[in-house]
């Protein structure tokens, strides 16, 4: 019981505080933590090796963006659509995808990513080149625009991660879940037994990808601007760590995962040229030490450390 | 007309040919064994039968009444016509617990989704749930494993693996079961209750296809028997005039019957 | 510049660049084959490796060109080769070498890792910005017409050519190279034959980042600038080109790595430089999703 009144301390807490720089890391943390759910459900859930999960951020983003700058289109419009159309992006960059093997699919993905990337770098009239573009509408909630103060978006990340991870935890024990369970074991006898095995790779890649446009909306909103060097690969990799660090497929482990790894930045600022490096190193010890993550399962660790050939 | 009809089933791999022609039909209710020497092209032949691989050339029909084509689709669809099978080398969960092996079998017979796994007010899907951990815990315990629910499928001696890879194929209560050389590694105790379980499946109806090396197991139990040897099939009948067979001696023994 | 001499130039430059990334390409090839690893830390060795060449500049004072400067730029070969071979030894046996047996998202995660600690020390040991990085040999262009060569580009054919054929040499026609080859096809085998795959793969892996360094510094030298997050794309580029050629196809890599330069060559010279990058990650997608065995075939190890 005292863990819960703490929990909702925590939580609640920052609507009272005054120092906006640090409700704003919050913030940031919270966006994360919704991306770590997503990724997970690609990750964690199917097992499929993705880098280029910034991609579909970035999809959400600037639909977002274009709807609202060329359409007048409202925050609250277009939250589903860019979730949407982020799903969409999942889905079909999913369909070539599925007959590629596990390591291959990693660097296709992340040759996906890149290719995204430089094309909405590229195609300056439509999405402002490099510059990006700018002027995005922030939310408007019964005349209450929320502006760039981080309050009202801390909230609304968190009402939206409380979900999704809510609908995560219920995935993970239906008939998709056991069905992504068995895909991760051993893909042939899972379609051997009945299991349409890219049917619920396209599933996951969807669901992962609408809930990144979910993030990627929030983000263009409360921003104001997007640019494409905020959706690189440095990104997919960290919404990757995170996942990992929090512990594979653990829906509290991949959202404690992302709060670390995006407040200990802020907390380490005088180290900030050492960030990447510190970020290296802690993949290679995490992975040889302790590959279920901090909060990831014995199964998972398993999983992680090698099959040995069984009976 | 028969449960299942292969005809003229060929496939190649490269330069080889594994299956050559292959024809031959299992009637329901039967229990039909697959007898050969190693690399005659049984498993292959399983493979192509469960939608696995696909086959150059040839048919194979499966289901009295409106056949389904097993040769042009998907291992997931072949298990929704009502086929089952177990592994060569066992294909366990081996990270999932006994219990979810076998609720994984079910997967083909149950219908709930998306909607169903985030809403959380359906009956339908309570109920489905329910019905899905009851038919689990008969088959295991028709299986003897009911101990072992709780425990991951890894931990399991091997020869309780192969009866929960039987358990995981029977719960999507197929019309066909298709068995890798289910009595591979079991010891004469286990071989026996095998034969006695596959005869008491016949009973209840289920039509069963076998490949086994082991003739004290195919012998007595099959009523119909099949033999392949490098991708051909060189003889079928009953087990005793398959036995008498002499292709079938020179091809297991390699010397030619004379007289 | 005619038509012609715009194709032959191109052909010039795209192979010039093609010869580097075959270089880099053996690495990724020889590794995957006998590992099954896509070392993604192999760019950074690359980029380390240029990084080398501008530290024995710094070191000796040295500018373009400068007296002797053939003699000082094989001396930059060759320190480049050296460190970096002792790189890939470290790297080997401290990061990959405890994840044997360990799933691909596994070694995956670690080889990111390993690349992101390479690129930072880079960055914080010679600074964020583009470092400049004079081509020792003279500045001459020989050519006829509009089409030119530089003696640095002759040199990158030479010396990329003489390291891919004594590579050949090495695994083909000697113990080591039979050592090396029965390792990728079928490493239980290989031990049982007495073979010590460990130590086969250690001296692969060494073999691998050598040549890798050689391309840093041929490929500083080329465009003059060197830059801590250089081997992050051309590490995928050359990654591209060994997939291309054929994964654990050591001729393969370099088939790879040679069209590779020519397509980008090309695409740089008749549709945009904005757009060579997506034409060559176009090239890996298209490569994985379609043919993921390459034009020569792969070959690989049966993981067991």
């Amino acid at each position: 019981m005292t863990r819960k009144l703490l929990i909702l301390l925590l939580v609640f807490l920052p609507f009272f505080d005054p120092n906006a720089y640090r409700v704003d890391v919050l913030a940031t943390a919270a966006l994360y933590a919704l991306l770590a759910l997503g990724l997970n459900i690609i990750v964690g859930f199917a097992g499929l090796l993705h880098l280029g999960y910034a991609a579909f951020f970035a999809v959400g983003a600037y639909t977002y963006a274009l709807l609202n700058l060329n359409l007048g289109c409202p925050f609250w419009v277009g939250l589903p659509v860019s979730a949407a159309a982020a799903g969409a992006a999942g889905f079909l960059l999913g369909l070539p995808v599925m007959r590629v093997r596990g390591d291959y699919l990693a660097i296709v993905t992340l040759g996906f990513g890149e290719i995204v990337r430089i094309v909405v770098t590229n195609l300056e009239e439509w999405t402002g080149g490099p510059n990006g573009l700018l002027g995005i509408g922030h939310p408007v909630f019964f005349s209450y625009n929320f502006g760039v103060d981080s309050k009202p978006y801390y909230g609304l990340l968190l009402v939206l991660a409380a979900v999704v991870a809510w609908a995560c935890s219920r995935l993970a024990r239906s008939r998709i879940g056991l069905a992504w369970v068995a895909i991760r074991e051993d893909e042939l006898a899972a379609e051997c037994s009945g299991i349409d095995v890219a049917r619920f790779k396209l599933l996951a890649l969807g669901l992962g990808g609408g809930i990144a446009g979910l993030a990627g909306c929030v983000f263009a909103a409360k921003q104001g601007t997007v640019t494409p060097d905020s959706f690189d690969f440095i990104l997919s990799v960290m919404v990757l760590a995170m996942v990992i660090l929090g512990g594979l497929g653990s829906v509290t482990g991949v959202i404690l995962g992302a709060a670390v790894l995006s407040i200990a930045p802020e907390l380490l600022r005088s180290f900030a040229i050492y960030r990447m490096l510190i970020f290296g190193i802690v993949m290679i010890l995490l992975i040889r030490f302790r590959p279920q993550g901090l909060w990831g399962t014995a199964q998972i660790r398993k999983e992680m450390k090698g099959r040995h050939v069984s009976a | 007309m028969s449960l299942l009809k292969v005809d003229r089933l060929t496939k190649r791999f490269g330069g080889v040919v594994a299956l050559d022609r292959i024809s031959f039909s299992v009637e329901r209710g039967r229990i039909v064994s697959l007898i050969g020497p190693n690399g005659a092209g049984k498993t292959t032949l399983f493979n192509c039968v469960t939608g696995v691989i696909r086959p150059e050339e040839g048919s194979i029909l499966f289901g009295e009444e409106n056949p389904d084509a097993l040769h042009r689709c998907a291992p997931h669809e072949a298990a929704r016509f009502g086929l089952a099978r177990t592994f060569q080398n066992i294909r366990l969960f081996s990270n999932m617990s006994v219990m979810d092996n076998v609720i994984v079998g079910t997967h083909a017979r149950r219908t709930a989704g998306l909607g169903e796994a985030l809403w959380p007010f359906g009956q339908e899907a309570r109920q489905e749930r329910r019905w899905v951990q009851d038919r689990a815990l008969r088959l295991l315990d028709q299986l003897g494993l009911e101990l072992f629910a709780g425990r991951l499928a890894g931990t399991l001696s091997y020869g309780q693996q192969r009866r929960l890879e039987l358990a995981r194929a029977l719960a999507s209560d197929p019309e066909l079961l298709l068995l890798d050389e289910p009595a591979a590694g079991l010891t004469y105790q286990e071989k026996q209750e095998l034969s006695g379980f596959l005869l008491e499946l016949k009973s209840r109806g289920l039509t069963i296809l076998l490949i086994e090396h082991d003739m004290k197991v195919v012998m007595p139990i099959s009523d119909w028997v099949v033999v392949l040897d490098y991708g051909a099939k060189i003889a079928e009948g009953p087990p005793k005039a398959v036995q008498d067979d002499p292709a079938v001696i020179e091809a297991y023994l390699g010397i030619r019957v004379v007289g | 510049m005619s038509s012609s001499e715009l194709f032959l130039q191109q052909v010039i430059n795209g192979l010039t660049i093609g010869s580097v990334y075959a270089l880099i390409a053996l690495g990724y090839t020889m590794v995957y084959g006998i590992m099954q690893l896509i070392n993604f830390a192999h760019g950074e060795v690359f980029m380390v490796g240029a990084y080398l060449g501008l530290s024995v500049i710094l070191a000796a004072g040295l500018q373009a060109p400068a007296a002797g400067s053939l003699a000082w730029f094989l001396f930059l070969i060759a320190v480049a080769a050296a460190g970096c071979a002792v790189l890939g030894l470290i790297i080997e046996r401290v990061a990959y070498r405890p994840l044997r047996r360990a799933p691909k998202l596994s070694l995956l995660i670690t080889a990111i890792g390993v690349s992101f600690f390479l690129q930072n020390a880079v960055m914080i040991g010679y600074g964020a910005q583009d470092r400049y990085l004079p081509s020792l040999l003279p500045a001459v262009t020989w050519g006829k017409g509009a089409v030119t060569v530089t003696p640095l580009q002759l040199m990158i054919f030479v010396v990329a050519f003489l390291l891919m054929v004594l590579l050949h040499r090495i695994v083909y026609a000697t113990g080591f190279g039979r050592a090396m080859r029965a390792s990728a096809q079928d490493p239980l085998a290989a031990r049982l034959m007495g073979i010590s795959v460990d130590k086969v793969t250690a001296l692969t892996f060494a073999l691998g980042s050598a040549l890798a360094g050689v391309g840093g510094v041929l490929f500083g030298s080329h465009y003059s600038t060197v830059n801590f997050h250089d081997g992050y794309l051309t590490g995928l580029k050359a990654f591209t080109a060994a997939v291309l050629g054929g994964i654990g196809n050591i001729p393969g890599a370099m088939v790879g790595g040679l069209l590779l330069g020519l397509i980008e060559g090309l695409s740089a010279g008749y549709v945009s430089t904005q757009w060579k990058n997506v034409i060559a990650f176009a090239v890996l997608v298209l490569v994985l999703l379609f043919r993921p065995r390459g034009l020569l075939g792969e070959r690989v190890a049966e993981r067991a």
